[in-house]
């Protein structure tokens, strides 16, 4: 692709009814630190159906620039509407580098565009900045499960491209919006999207477990014991207004479905309190929670390795624990 | 139906240790095993191979010689024949240059074994993380693709996939022929038979190097063709200064941290 300005993209990525998801807003903080670095403008890219409130959003949070691709077949996403349209808008405004959060979308997307494009992709990364000896973009991920980190660049290919983890940055401060809004009028043909959605199964009881957007998180592991060990956890939730996680090993074992599951393969997260029950703490398991702003944890085993990532902890058995801690916040709340 | 499945041999992740002193990978002594999310692209192919036996499974894997071990480990569970793609060229690859090559190899396989319906993939390596090998390969050889598959339905002219959202499935058609990556269904890849296991250990795996490829571009594989490069690497830094609660009774711990928490501004 040629490169035809200093410019940073991110991509806004929306929700069905046009509202952009976190993580494109979060990403448009470091996104203004890397733009500033390579001399460009901050934009924003915003690909689906109806997305004023996206626009608005990313207005308000600080894009000079915001691109916009709307039409009816962008509702659902779809991997092959979706990267047309993001390759046409690279190809016509051949900006330097841009971010994608990493979503399951944004992770079927990336690669597709990246290697449209010939050029290179960072997955996951958790860390940005300028490399400062060569201008370059670097791009810092966790690999090995979490027990290494790496640092890559993308020195002679254009534009540099990574998927960034939601939860990891803080959406920036309002400010007043005053973004160029460009309209790409990009359409494609049905026959050119090959898959097709033909039904939406939701779980019984099949709320959307948002953990990526939670504020706060009260999550389950092996010390839970079983599916009916939640039930307090539960409770905590709901006095705490917490969305409800769970470890690899909880998951595993049959306990609470893969959606609530933090990690490595499970979600990452960005809470302002994450309070970790009955979870040991691999590294895996760290390397989901690391966005966090203060972390519980609360295990019977004084040498679990969850001790070491946690601002407060409690050596102690969680089944008496977490129900008088549900009983001291309702009464400290007045419930 | 004829299907591809592209598995990886990769470290077992979860019994990697950080060396204290030097702050690296202590990578002796941790077993090689098949990557777990190809392990359930391989069992979703023996699934629809249960349900219509006419169906071919054919297995490849790229690294090392040592990287036989998990094609053979799919044979032993519904593979029918298998290809290792090995060479020293192939070496420093990045996933763009490792596609690439792997999109090579397909093209030459289906020669072979006659064009794929599907190919499976795990959605990413426990090593890497990158989730990003299989989409570039259904990019290089310009395919539909369906992440995060969780199981899936062979109809006559098109695979229905169960994919895993939050909260649910998303059940996705799409046209043969396709490309699928597998995250953690509700059951592990079948064990095989002492009979099957037999069998695989004596079916010859072929092994595919880069002259196998007369028209693969050098300029695109191996460290030269790869357009990311790693900087450099790190341990991750261990927070410090947590405050441990140990009161007499687990009661009085939880009230200590509500007070705590909320001096602290936190609830």
């Amino acid at each position: 692709m040629e490169v035809k300005s200093k410019d940073l993209w991110v991509f806004v990525e929306t929700n069905e009814d046009g509202t952009a998801k976190n993580v494109g807003i979060e990403l448009l903080g470091p996104g203004r630190e890397l733009a500033d670095g390579q001399g460009g403008k901050l934009c924003a890219l915003i690909v689906g159906c109806g997305v004023q409130a996206a626009i608005d959003d990313a207005n308000a949070h600080g894009a000079d620039v915001i691109y916009v691709i709307d039409g009816e077949e962008y509702k659902d996403y779809t991997t092959d509407a979706y990267a047309l349209a993001v390759c046409h808008a690279l190809d016509t405004y051949g900006p330097t580098t841009m971010l994608f959060g990493a979503t399951p979308n944004g992770r079927d997307l990336g690669p597709r565009v990246s290697c449209r494009l010939n050029t290179g992709l960072t997955a996951d990364c958790t860390r940005l900045s300028i490399d400062e000896e060569s201008g370059n973009v670097a791009w810092t991920r966790p690999a090995f499960g979490g027990n290494l980190m790496a640092t890559i660049l993308c020195p002679d290919h254009r534009p540099q491209l990574g998927t960034v983890r939601p939860g990891v940055f803080k959406k920036p401060e309002e400010t007043e919006g005053k973004a160029e809004i460009i309209n790409i009028d990009f359409h494609v043909a049905a026959d050119q999207i090959r898959t097709q959605i033909l039904e939406v199964l939701m779980e019984e009881g099949g709320e959307l477990v948002d953990l990526e957007g939670a504020d706060i998180i009260v999550a389950g592991g092996r010390g839970v014991g079983g599916p009916e060990g939640f039930a307090p956890l539960k409770e905590l939730c709901e006095v705490l207004g917490a969305t409800l996680g769970a470890s690899r090993a909880a998951v595993d074992s049959g306990w609470i479905t893969h959606s609530h599951q933090v990690g490595q393969t499970g979600k990452t997260v960005g809470p302002k309190l994450y309070i970790a029950c009955g979870i040991s703490g691999a590294i895996q398991h760290a390397a989901g929670i690391g966005g966090s702003d203060c972390i519980i944890a609360i295990n019977k085993d004084p040498e679990a390795n969850i001790f070491q990532l946690a601002d407060y902890g409690i050596v102690g058995d969680l089944f008496e624990v977490v129900p008088k801690l549900t009983e001291e916040i309702k009464k400290l709340k007045g419930l | 139906m004829n299907i591809l499945v592209c598995v990886k041999q990769v470290p077992d992740t979860t019994i990697i240790k950080i060396d204290p002193v030097t702050n690296t990978l202590v990578r002796d002594g941790v077993p090689s095993i098949l990557n777990p999310f190809d392990s359930y692209a391989m069992e979703a192919a023996a699934r629809i191979k249960d349900n219509d036996p006419d169906t071919k499974i054919v297995i490849v894997s790229m690294g090392p010689t040592q990287a036989e071990a998990v094609v053979r480990e799919c044979l032993a569970v519904g593979g029918d024949s298998g290809y290792l793609v090995s060479d020293r060229a192939f070496g420093g690859s990045d996933t763009l240059a490792t596609s690439y090559i792997i999109a090579c190899a397909i093209k030459k396989i289906e020669e072979i074994e006659g064009k794929f319906d599907m190919i499976f993939c795990g959605k990413q390596a426990i090593d890497g993380d990158t989730a990003q090998v299989g989409c570039e390969i259904a990019e290089h050889l310009d395919l539909p693709q369906v992440t995060y598959g969780l199981t899936c339905e062979a109809e006559a002219d098109r695979l229905k996939v169960y994919k895993e959202i939050d909260g649910g499935q998303q059940v996705v058609g799409v046209k043969y022929p396709c490309l699928i990556t597998f995250t953690k269904p509700a059951f592990d890849m079948r064990y095989p038979s002492v009979k099957s296991k037999l069998a695989a250990r004596k079916k010859e795996i072929t092994t595919l190097t880069v002259d196998a490829f007369p028209d693969i571009d050098r300029g695109c594989i191996g460290l030269k063709g790869s357009p990311t490069r790693v900087k450099k690497t790190f341990v991750p830094p261990v927070k410090q200064g947590g405050v441990v609660i140990k009161e007499e009774t687990d009661a009085e711990s939880a009230v200590k941290l509500v007070s705590l928490l909320d001096e602290a501004n936190i609830i």
